[in-house]
């Protein structure tokens, strides 16, 4: 169960608002992996998925940006009839309180992945890790 | 009608040498009994034997709002506290107001200008005054009502708000004459409208006492036709015993300022220096009978003009120009008074907020609040700038006693203006 690292943007909803968030990324050959927009009427929080999101976050600030840097989780899940609801049950055994969630499909369209954003995140990991060996043994 | 026919037709030449007597009058008592007045004469370089006519009340040293918040709460006193009977306070701040005290004999100066007020605009002790404004530390409510009680009108003091009693009771005692703001003036235009013309039949209103706030003639005519009332315009501040300062007569052109009681002067606000009639600057008022707590070339910050011509109506006292606006960047919302720092203020408390901000003041008593928001304040969660928009919204309530809205902003996305940076932007025409 990978960690990666979402870069948080706040926007006001205005015209023109997302365009000049994918062109910081366009022009620094970014590739946007998953998107997802959160809003609130007036404004929002954009959430983007990149290749190289060190960098990404590095260029929105110098275009005077208000990004975060976070990290979330990511559940692979097979892209097929129920794959969602086998996610969906993991959330629920590990009690995860998920603030925002959205699906990453890849080109190879073999496995989606669902993207997680949990209240500490560390501690959901160490959580999973912990049960990966358990049922090792 | 005149209420004090001798006072209010004096002839110039004895009204003025009245104002001068009780300047130097006024000059001698804060000098010898108010510290803080003696040091600002002292720092002037003059004491009151330097006043020889009225022109050197230039002379004096001004009092701004900033001297009476630092001389809170009683430090102007030229007497003892128990030697006063009311005290009132200026609107809006939650923190240090502007306390003014008012001896027996400062309520009844301040209550025989507005029987002069009611009086020269028809009101007679058969007539009915409903006064429409709130009672407490605000002086429109306790100074309308004393005023109205000398003349012998019957008062209502129904005070402001609950606006089925308030028709109740114009319709069941015959109420003729209204005070209120011009906000409440236009929620209850809005209810007489709604009622329709059977109710405004059973009503017996002709005239409509308006203050408290800037509005415009077109706000006025608005009012004057939904109502069927002739609205007069009120000026007045806490700080020169609220209502009544000046007010106009049946000719509506102007409001005449009761020179015996107040000296005024016209200057301009940026060099201070004093203007001529008819020019227009800042309005400066110094008390002239005022016992407990007089002011000096108070600075009201409200833009006008003297009008030099002489009034219809045969009074000698001279008139001021409807407001036309502020020397410095208050603005009145509801009745209150409410600085930018003010909200700048809560903005800094609450969070790492951006002294960047706005304040967009629009039509119906609307207040925006635009804020920019900070690299260090976000988190990338959207709960948590919904949390902190209804946090500011709440503090700023407080603070300034009217809900604003708050948008959030992107930084950078307000402009930072050179110098001062321009903070308000009233789209209402209230001037």
């Amino acid at each position: 169960m990978p960690i990666l690292k979402q870069l948080s943007v706040f926007v006001q909803n205005q015209p023109g608002k997302i365009e000049r968030l994918t062109s910081v990324l366009a022009e620094n050959k970014i590739n946007i992996l998953a998107f997802n927009i959160a809003s609130s009427g007036e404004y929002g929080v954009i959430k983007i998925i990149v290749d190289k999101p060190e960098l990404a976050h590095k260029k929105y600030k110098e275009a005077g940006l208000t990004a975060y840097l976070s990290e979330v989780l990511g559940i692979v899940m097979k892209d097929k009839p129920g794959g969602l609801n086998d996610v969906a049950k993991i959330i629920a055994k590990n009690r995860l309180n998920v603030e925002n969630a959205y699906v990453y499909v890849p080109k190879s369209r073999k496995n989606a992945m669902l993207i997680i954003d949990v209240r500490d995140i560390k501690a959901v990991k160490q959580n999973l890790e912990f049960e990966k060996k358990l049922k090792k043994r | 009608m005149f209420w004090q026919k001798e006072f209010e037709t004096m002839k110039r030449d004895k009204l003025e040498k009245l104002q001068l007597k009780r300047l130097k009058e006024t000059a001698a008592l804060v000098y010898n009994k108010v510290p803080y007045y003696k040091k600002l004469f002292k720092a002037k370089g003059v004491t009151p034997g330097h006043i020889k006519t009225l022109e050197d009340i230039s002379k004096l040293p001004f009092t701004t709002r900033d001297d009476l918040q630092k001389n809170y709460p009683d430090k102007l006193l030229t007497i003892h506290h128990h030697d006063t009977m009311r005290l009132h306070t200026s609107s809006g701040t939650t923190g240090k107001p502007k306390a003014v005290f008012f001896t027996r004999k400062d309520i009844d100066v301040a209550a025989n200008n507005i029987a002069r007020c009611l009086t020269m605009t028809g009101v007679t002790k058969a007539d009915v005054l409903q006064n429409m404004m709130s009672y407490g530390l605000f002086t429109g409510g306790l100074m309308m009502h004393y005023g109205a009680e000398k003349v012998g009108a019957l008062v209502i003091p129904s005070a402001i708000g609950n606006t089925e009693r308030q028709l109740l009771l114009m319709e069941d005692f015959k109420t003729t004459s209204i005070h209120l703001t011009p906000s409440y003036a236009l929620y209850l235009s809005d209810i007489f409208e709604k009622k329709g013309p059977a109710f405004r039949k059973k009503i017996k209103l002709k005239r409509a006492y308006m203050g408290a706030e800037p509005y415009t003639e077109e706000t006025k005519k608005k009012i004057e036709k939904i109502l069927k009332v002739k609205v007069y315009n009120s000026y007045g501040l806490t700080e020169m015993n609220g209502p009544g300062v000046a007010f106009e007569c049946e000719y509506q052109n102007g409001m005449h300022l009761w020179e015996d009681s107040y000296l005024m002067e016209i200057v301009d606000p940026k060099t201070d220096r004093p203007l001529p009639d008819g020019e227009t600057g800042e309005l400066i008022l110094t008390t002239l009978t005022r016992e407990g707590m007089p002011i000096i070339r108070y600075r009201t910050r409200d833009i006008t003009a003297i009008i030099p011509e002489k009034c219809k109506c045969g009074r000698t006292h001279r008139r001021i120009m409807r407001i036309k606006g502020r020397a410095d960047d208050m603005f009145i919302m509801r009745g209150v008074n409410i600085y930018p720092q003010q909200i700048e203020r809560v903005l800094m408390s609450v969070a790492h907020v951006e002294k960047n901000y706005q304040i967009y003041l629009d039509e119906g008593d609307k207040i925006k609040v635009k804020v920019e928001i900070t690299k260090k304040l976000f988190d990338g969660n959207l709960e948590h700038l919904k949390k902190l928009q209804a946090d500011l919204t709440e503090k700023l309530r407080t603070e300034i006693l009217v809900r604003p809205s708050v948008e959030l902003v992107e930084p950078g996305s307000l402009p930072i203006s050179e110098g001062k940076a321009k903070r308000v932007f009233d789209n209402r025409k209230i001037y």
